[in-house]
């Protein structure tokens, strides 16, 4: 079975908090990472590599440029996701 | 005239402590910071004692600000804090003076940079490829980092700075912030040094020079200056900051004065590039004395480079003869780093705090693990027991040299209000 839509957004808020402190519960689908949550370019490219290793989805760099808010990156990693 | 310059914060973060006050308590106790390495690292070289910090950074600071600092980076960032918030300066929502940003410079050295990062990711990419190398690893691996990252910090705009002069660097920072204020660049600086190279490469580098101590069963007793039986320094890590200002701007707010930066010599011997010579330290205390306007006779105090090394020792020593002359027999001399170990670039900044705290509380930590004095060490070593220095006006020197040459001592002279 895929990984749930709630399961990709925790999964991601813990990532998000461990690598640039923003409060898991701040990261809500609808922020955006740069106007929103204050993640720089930098800490984007930590957040693919650690999203790979949670949910065995790769981010190519010309789609991770893509990713503007948070929904984008769980409707990336659902549409692309392996069964869990 | 030139502008007087005095320091009114201080910040550190030692192997004898996560602050000043720590730091300076275990100082005059008389307490070893060196400890046996635990790491399966250093099984298998011949030095297997370090004086790791006292306080971890981890204590300190947040997992996500961890992350993108190197060591040598966090200490320093801990240490600005400590100095910027013992100025009294405002950060963030707390209350405080307000600095103009423009008139705020940042001077932070270290003598290696972010080695732990650099070996770190060098074997990510080894192990697992590219792609797990840190994208932070640039801005954690260059030497200009932590005072890049202190410039953000605080708002520095007047010019940020990092001076390599190996285990010089410290004292060239301050030196250097006495500089860009005396030059009308800046009305504060902050100013001093950090390293974090506690690592297998750095030891079996030091250890490749015969240059570290063995004594590997007694921690506490391997760092003895002066002592016969010395056989090399101990390496230690940290930062130590200072806040930089000109008399003039810390008089105007009523800011708390520690001492006056009163002066620096500098001198580079263009001989050997491990070995310095006792003609090139002697003239940068000179230099330093001639530099704050202080006859030899107002020294009453010298905080030495003294890293425990047989030759280096007694090269200082002689250099400070060569310096005062007759006057160098009434100058309590004391090396701190028979306790803290050798920070490196670190070390010059730690130490002048050293310096400032025993001219402002009138007493000199002792030089610790001095059995029996080597013979050539015919000065007043403060051995065993901390000194009461006399009141009244008085100066002190710090005295810093590095690999390559780089020889600074950084002049001190007492505030009286």
């Amino acid at each position: 079975m895929a990984l749930s839509e709630q399961e990709i957004l925790s999964g991601l808020g813990e990532i998000i908090e461990e690598i640039a402190g923003v409060p898991a519960d701040d990261v809500a689908p609808e922020k955006s990472f740069v106007d929103d949550l204050d993640i720089d370019s930098l800490s984007m490219v930590e957040i693919a590599v650690a999203a790979q290793d949670k949910f065995g989805v790769e981010i190519p760099d010309d789609e991770l440029k893509n990713l503007k808010t948070v929904k984008d990156v769980v409707v990336y990693v659902q549409s692309k996701g392996v069964s869990a | 005239m030139s502008t007087s310059v005095v320091v009114t914060g201080l910040g550190a973060t030692t192997p004898l402590g996560g602050d000043v006050a720590s730091t300076w308590s275990a100082l005059l106790a008389g307490r070893s910071g060196v400890k046996r390495i635990d790491a399966d690292w250093a099984k298998d070289l011949p030095v297997k004692i370090a004086a790791t910090a006292a306080v971890e950074p981890a204590e300190v600071l947040p997992r996500h600000r961890l992350r993108r600092l190197d060591r040598c980076q966090q200490f320093a960032l801990i240490a600005a804090h400590e100095a910027w918030r013992d100025a009294g300066f405002a950060y963030g929502d707390e209350d405080g003076f307000a600095v103009d940003g423009e008139r705020l410079g940042a001077v932070v050295s270290t003598g290696i940079g972010g080695l732990i990062t650099t070996l770190d990711n060098y074997d990510t990419l080894r192990e697992k490829g590219w792609k797990r190398v840190s994208p932070f690893a640039v801005p954690m691996l260059m030497p200009n980092g932590s005072v890049g990252w202190i410039s953000i910090e605080f708002g520095a705009k007047a010019g940020a700075h990092a001076l390599a002069s190996a285990c010089a660097s410290g004292a060239e920072a301050i030196g250097y912030g006495i500089d860009m204020i005396r030059a009308g660049r800046a009305d504060i600086v902050i100013a001093g040094g950090t390293e974090a190279a506690i690592h297998q490469l750095n030891v079996a580098a030091f250890s490749s020079m015969r240059a570290m101590s063995t004594r590997n069963d007694e921690p506490e007793r391997a760092s003895r200056p002066y002592d016969k039986g010395r056989d090399g320094f101990v390496l230690g890590e940290g930062s130590g900051i200072v806040i930089l200002e000109s008399e003039e701007h810390a008089r105007a707010r009523g800011a708390r004065i520690y001492g006056i930066a009163a002066g620096v010599g500098y001198s580079s011997d263009a001989n050997d590039i491990v070995q310095n010579d006792a003609e090139g330290m002697a003239k940068a205390m000179r230099r330093a004395l001639a530099d704050a306007g202080l006859e030899p006779s107002d020294i009453v105090h010298i905080n030495a480079h003294g890293t425990s090394t047989p030759i280096g020792d007694v090269g200082e020593i002689k250099a400070i003869k060569k310096a005062f002359g007759e006057a160098a027999g009434q100058i309590a001399v004391t090396s701190t780093k028979s306790m803290t170990g050798h920070l490196l670039g670190g070390t010059g900044a730690v130490e002048s705090i050293a310096t400032l705290l025993a001219l402002r509380e009138g007493v000199v930590p002792p030089t610790i693990n001095i059995d029996d004095l080597d013979d050539e060490v015919d000065l007043d070593i403060v051995r065993g027991e901390p000194r009461e220095l006399p009141s009244g006006p008085a100066a002190a020197l710090n005295n810093s040299f590095g690999f390559g040459g780089h020889n600074v001592c950084v002049a001190f002279r007492r505030h009286e209000s």
